[in-house]
């Protein structure tokens, strides 16, 4: 792996202790901008852990410890002087479970600019607009924007969740198995949006899935017990994993 | 293979036990929906009494009039007797039938006699007691007499409508007045002033904890709060009326010592543990999954808390709050004890005031069975119930309607 200067993300031996436990050991990868970054690997390898402490997610949690660095433009995420806020505004995230508010379609996708102070009307249609029309949910909801986003279905309110991700405009997007709870017309959708908001976003993507990370992604990332086994193109790793161990998890030996 | 079926179920046998419980869940529940509606309709027809009497009076009081012509001596006595000194001792002398307290018993003789009834006279002895407006008793004429006699004295074209809505509540006076608009003032401005205290204290509260405070620390103030909703209200009330009220007058230097800021502030640490409980609940209810996504789309803390959570917990907040006021409402112990009870019409804040509930604990005990004043007591009783009631139809249909449309979609 190669020291990249255009790198939008980076890791260097970034550690991870839940109290005794040592989540993460020395992670270290690089993902470029506009890229679709795959991590995959079986349950309780870290690979969400790496994903949440991306946007400091974790900070809440009581007893975790980091060491090391995530770099986003060349900035420790984990410097003292980051405000966390301001991260998290320019790092979005979508969840495993869709998670609406209780409020109207319109008002879901306005919370981050509301948040932001913006508060314009006229803008804030604008915005959620171009935001519902990306997350290819305009043409499903524009006549009902005012209604509630209880009534959506999964896949509707998983996309409504990518659509107030990035209607603040950040620069990365997380996404922690975004189609886990989807059935697959709905799950084609999403890496249908996917593969085009890479044209803007850095996107790192977390999934079970290994055909989905072989689908969307342009490099995977193997996790194995808190440790990242390998990362490459992800042809290479679904064609000639450099690692045994990689190899086992993608034939499905074992995991 | 039939055999074993068979034997299978041939074991079915009553279930007597279950079946005496169900039927004795139904009858327990019947009847206290029964003891309920029985409650309700006694509540209004005693406050019905003054109504029926101020419309039904002109008709009925004519032919009574008309029938005891003859017999007129009794009745002008008792007319001019009857006066707000209804248990003049004088009275019952000049009619030198009965005792003075037996004034009443007095007027059914009057009616019964008019009416030619006797064999009512009979229970002229029972009379005393209660049942003295036993519907068998002519309670009719009796009710208009009375209402009649103590109308008398004010303007004759004067309805107990228009004396109901009077600014005075002088119920035992030359002219007695019954004018509800103090108590009602009275009881809007303790019961606002304890929800302008209890309503933030209380949201802000459950806000902490359910959504801040360590989960140790929650585990401390949430019973301690809660402990304060079973506190007697007597000894809140003689709290504030000992302590709170000179504290409260020395700090800011209120003209009157007892005032609706010392009933609402009373009122109030009764009304703090019903909001907190019910807002701590709903706030816990909401998903901790929406705190997490606001927080990732650049959400502070107290963003996510006042943006999402509170709003989302809504209905419950609502709720909370409405039925603090329904308690607040209908507290009578603090609201006797710490308002300064004086039924004045008067929205400051400072001023004493005396609420609906507190007027019915203070004068029940002493008001005359079946008079104007007894009726009118009810009255307000039936006041009470029916706001109380639309309060709290008012939570369940906007909790229940507000609920449905968020979380179901709509």
């Amino acid at each position: 792996m190669t020291h990249d200067a255009t790198a939008k993300l980076r890791a260097i031996n970034f550690n991870v202790h839940y109290g005794e436990k040592h989540a993460l050991h020395d992670i270290t990868l690089e993902v470029r901008p506009n890229k679709v970054a795959a991590l995959i690997g079986p349950s309780g390898c870290g690979k969400s852990t790496f994903l949440r402490s991306i946007n400091r997610m974790n900070d809440v949690i009581e007893g975790v410890k980091t060491s090391g660095s995530i770099e986003i433009d060349g900035v420790n995420v984990y410097d003292s002087y980051v405000d966390v806020v301001e991260l998290r505004k320019r790092v979005g995230m979508v969840f495993q479970k869709s998670i609406p508010f209780p409020k109207s379609i319109y008002e879901n996708v306005a919370f981050g600019l509301r948040l932001a102070g913006n508060t314009a009307k006229s803008e804030l249609d604008e915005i959620v607009e171009q935001s519902l029309k990306r997350a290819a949910l305009w043409g499903e909801v524009s006549d009902r924007l005012d209604k509630s986003a209880m009534g959506l279905s999964g896949g509707q309110q998983q996309r409504l969740c990518i659509a107030r991700a990035i209607a603040v405009n950040p620069e990365i997007l997380l996404m922690d198995e975004p189609c886990s709870a989807l059935d697959p017309i709905s799950t084609a959708k999403i890496e249908e949006l996917i593969e085009d908001l890479k044209s803007s976003y850095t996107i790192i993507i977390v999934t079970h899935n290994m055909q989905q990370a072989a689908r969307v992604s342009d490099v995977t990332g193997f996790f194995y017990m808190g440790r990242l086994v390998e990362m490459d193109r992800t042809r290479t790793i679904f064609t000639s994993p450099a690692q045994k161990e990689t190899e086992d998890y993608i034939t499905g030996r074992f995991g | 293979m039939q055999l074993q079926d068979k034997r299978l179920f041939r074991k079915k046998r009553p279930r007597y036990g279950e079946i005496a419980i169900e039927w004795s869940i139904r009858v327990v529940s019947s009847v206290s929906i029964l003891v309920i509606v029985l409650i309700f309709l006694f509540v209004f027809r005693e406050a019905a009494g003054i109504f029926n009497s101020a419309t039904e009076a002109g008709s009925t009081l004519q032919t009574i009039e008309a029938e005891t012509a003859g017999k007129s001596e009794i009745h002008t006595s008792d007319n001019d007797d009857l006066k707000p000194e209804i248990y003049n001792p004088d009275s019952g002398i000049e009619t030198g039938e009965a005792p003075p307290a037996n004034l009443l018993p007095d007027l059914q003789v009057a009616t019964t006699e008019a009416s030619g009834k006797s064999e009512i006279h009979t229970s002229d002895d029972d009379d005393l007691k209660p049942e003295i407006y036993n519907p068998d008793s002519g309670e009719e004429a009796v009710e208009s007499l009375i209402s009649d006699i103590s109308d008398k004295p004010l303007q004759p074209s004067k309805s107990i409508w228009q004396n109901l809505a009077g600014e005075n509540w002088q119920p035992i006076s030359e002219e007695p007045k019954f004018g509800v608009t103090p108590l009602i003032i009275g009881t809007v401005k303790t019961t606002f002033t304890a929800i302008a205290i209890a309503a933030p204290l209380g949201i802000l509260a459950a806000m902490y904890v359910a959504l801040f405070a360590h989960r140790r620390l929650r585990e401390i103030i949430k019973p301690f709060i809660e402990i304060l909703a079973g506190f007697p209200s007597v000894v809140i009330g003689f709290f504030c009326l000992m302590t709170v009220a000179s504290i409260l007058q020395d700090t800011f230097g209120f003209d009157y010592r007892l005032n609706s800021i010392v009933g609402g502030l009373g009122l109030a640490i009764t009304v703090v543990p019903i909001i907190f409980t019910i807002t701590e609940d709903a706030l816990s209810a909401v998903p901790k999954s929406y705190r997490e996504a606001a927080l990732a789309l650049g959400a502070t803390e107290w963003e996510a808390a006042f943006r999402l959570m509170l709003p989302a917990a809504m209905p419950g907040v609502i709720a909370a709050v409405l039925l603090g006021i329904g308690r607040a409402f209908g507290e009578t112990m603090i609201a006797l004890m710490a308002t300064g009870n004086a039924p004045l019409a008067e929205w400051n804040l400072a001023a004493p005031a005396r609420t609906l509930a507190a007027t019915i604990g203070a004068e029940m005990g002493e008001v005359i069975w079946g008079s104007t004043h007894y009726g009118v007591l009810f009255f307000l009783g039936a006041l009470l119930f029916l706001v109380s009631f639309a309060i709290n139809l008012l939570t369940e249909v906007f909790v229940r309607r507000r609920l449905a449309k968020k979380f179901q979609g709509s």
